[in-house]
């Protein structure tokens, strides 16, 4: 007797936990093999976009916070560039170093977070999170020294800094810089040779050279399919030209060579703020009289940082009065979320999540 | 040119069960390990100085009703109303209404201010049984140096001179 299946339609999410945060996938089985998979989302969408066109350029900054909320520096970095780029603001010397070190740190914070909801969709349930949560929660409390909040930081300014490094700041960063490759290397060791994150994470979802680059996706899905393009060398911003650091790139293009760029972009990380350290210059942190409701000349500017997820965009059009004409931004999860289709078709079920888990997504910044 | 590095250079797989028995030596370190969690309600951590937290501390006396602060605010969550005080015909505040439901704790209007008259303050529990309780008034926001606790996020001159507003780390 012949079996007759059919394909059905199911809907993961849009509160489901391995979707990391308000998203549906909606997706078409036939048994357990995925045949057709559409990302669904905007159930976080805040019209941030919209919402920073009634700004001024200050107000704008605290938008920025709420996109990408686990690297919420390098969206205050990104459009702190934008404007100052458009304006022509000079930035103190101090400022920008220490603009390198809070954007590294993040990138750390980040990339442990990510690692941990990663092995997390693998089934580790929450005891690798928990040690990467240990790690990342003593780079929240550097920053809440910085600028008094965890979370929403809202510490770069248009010309500078809100505020220079307090005095406790640098004793505290040297412990934690210290300490930090012994933990990186506690965690390659736990995770990097498990067997269950082989079976689980080599050779799935790969994403090919072409396709990736096709689909111009950035950051760690971009280096893991073996494109060596990191913003922070291929359009050097700040200072990075100074700094010496690796770029970690993957040879398979799978869920475990994304993980492992990240791992390795950690150690980079470490290694660019340890030099950072050493040559802060001192000085002011930031440019006297910049106006709290600034015009900027009528034109417009792009900057782009390389965030933990990929390339972070802003792009800015002013008319000449206080407010922003268009505020747009080019998040990087949005974009490396389109992959994801062509990631999945023909993978199980529990792969879908793994692959989802290896993009890295934060919705909001997909949903804005 | 860019140095890289190659990533997944692992390719045969060592011994069945060897890469789980490694990670199950870490696990099995932090047995070890001193707990980094505090039990919060009963001990909490320390705060640093420039935390800002929700209940604000204004002083009427360097306050000259200039609204900058509401200027400033990205939800236009302060609001004021203001009225010329008849002995020295001077702007003095009347109403001074921070809206901490729609605070964001930004600090642009701390920040802001010219006279160094608003400060964030050091709380973090802002639970409430009713909305208006979250609207802080002139009475739950004026300075009073028994109760108020600022902090030091603003780095404006403190209020009562020789008094740290927090302890240093």
């Amino acid at each position: 007797m012949e079996l007759r299946t059919q394909p059905f339609m199911v809907n993961i999410g849009p509160q489901h936990p391995s979707t990391h945060g308000v998203f549906r996938l909606r997706v078409i089985f036939d048994g357990e093999t995925i045949v057709d998979l559409e990302p669904v989302f905007g159930y976080l969408h805040r019209g941030l976009e919209k919402l920073g066109e009634g700004r001024t350029y200050t107000q704008c900054l605290t938008l920025t916070d709420r996109q990408d909320y686990l690297s919420a520096m390098n969206n205050n970095l990104a459009y702190v560039l934008a404007v100052e780029k458009l304006g022509g603001i000079p930035v103190p010397p101090q400022a920008t170093q220490v603009r390198v070190l809070v954007s590294e740190l993040q990138r750390i914070a980040s990339h442990l977070f990510a690692i941990g909801a990663f092995i997390n969709d693998l089934g580790a349930f929450f005891s690798p999170f928990m040690y990467m949560l240990r790690e990342r929660e003593k780079i929240t409390d550097l920053f809440e020294m910085l600028c008094g909040q965890r979370l929403t930081h809202n510490f770069l300014r248009i010309g500078g800094l809100s505020h220079d490094l307090p005095p406790e700041f640098m004793p505290a960063l040297r412990a934690l810089i210290d300490s930090m490759p012994r933990f990186i290397d506690e965690y390659d060791q736990l995770l990097s040779d498990n067997e269950i994150i082989w079976a689980r994470s080599k050779g799935v979802g790969v994403l090919p050279r072409d396709l990736a680059i096709n689909a111009s996706a950035s950051g760690p899905v971009l280096r893991g399919s073996g494109v060596a393009w990191d913003l922070r060398q291929a359009d050097p911003y700040l200072n990075y030209p100074q700094f010496q650091f690796d770029i970690p790139i993957g040879a398979n293009g799978d869920a475990y060579d994304r993980f492992r760029v990240r791992l390795e972009e950690m150690r980079q990380s470490v290694r660019i703020i340890k030099q950072a350290m050493e040559s802060l210059p001192g000085g002011p942190v930031m440019t006297p009289d910049v106006n709290l409701a600034l015009r900027l000349p009528k034109g417009e500017a792009y900057a782009h940082v390389e965030s933990p997820r990929g390339e972070l965009g802003y792009y800015l059009v002013s008319d000449g009065s206080i407010n922003p004409y268009r505020f747009k931004v080019r998040a990087p999860s949005f974009i490396n979320l389109t992959t994801l289709r062509e990631l999945c078709l023909g993978w199980k079920l529990a792969d879908a999540i793994v692959i989802l888990g290896s993009i890295d997504i934060v919705l909001g910044e997909v949903d804005r | 040119m860019p140095t890289l590095e190659r990533v997944s250079t692992k390719e045969t797989r060592i011994g069945a069960g060897l890469g789980i028995l490694k990670g199950m030596l870490v696990t099995f370190k932090h047995l070890f390990r001193a707990p980094f969690t505090v039990p919060y309600p009963e001990k909490r951590l320390p705060l640093p100085r420039r935390f800002r937290g929700y209940e604000f501390v204004w002083s009427r006396e360097r306050c000259t009703v200039c609204l900058t602060c509401a200027k400033a605010c990205p939800h236009g969550v302060i609001r004021i109303q203001s009225r010329l005080a008849p002995p020295e015909s001077q702007w003095q505040a009347e109403k001074f209404e921070i809206d901490i439901g729609l605070c964001i704790f930004c600090g642009l209007c701390v920040e802001s201010c010219p006279y160094d008259a608003i400060f964030m303050g050091t709380q973090f529990e802002l639970a409430n049984y009713q909305r208006g309780g979250l609207v802080r008034g002139i009475e739950k926001i004026q300075y009073n140096p028994a109760t108020s606790r600022a902090s030091d996020y603003s780095e404006h001159p403190p209020l009562e001179p020789g008094r740290l507003l927090l302890p240093k780390q």
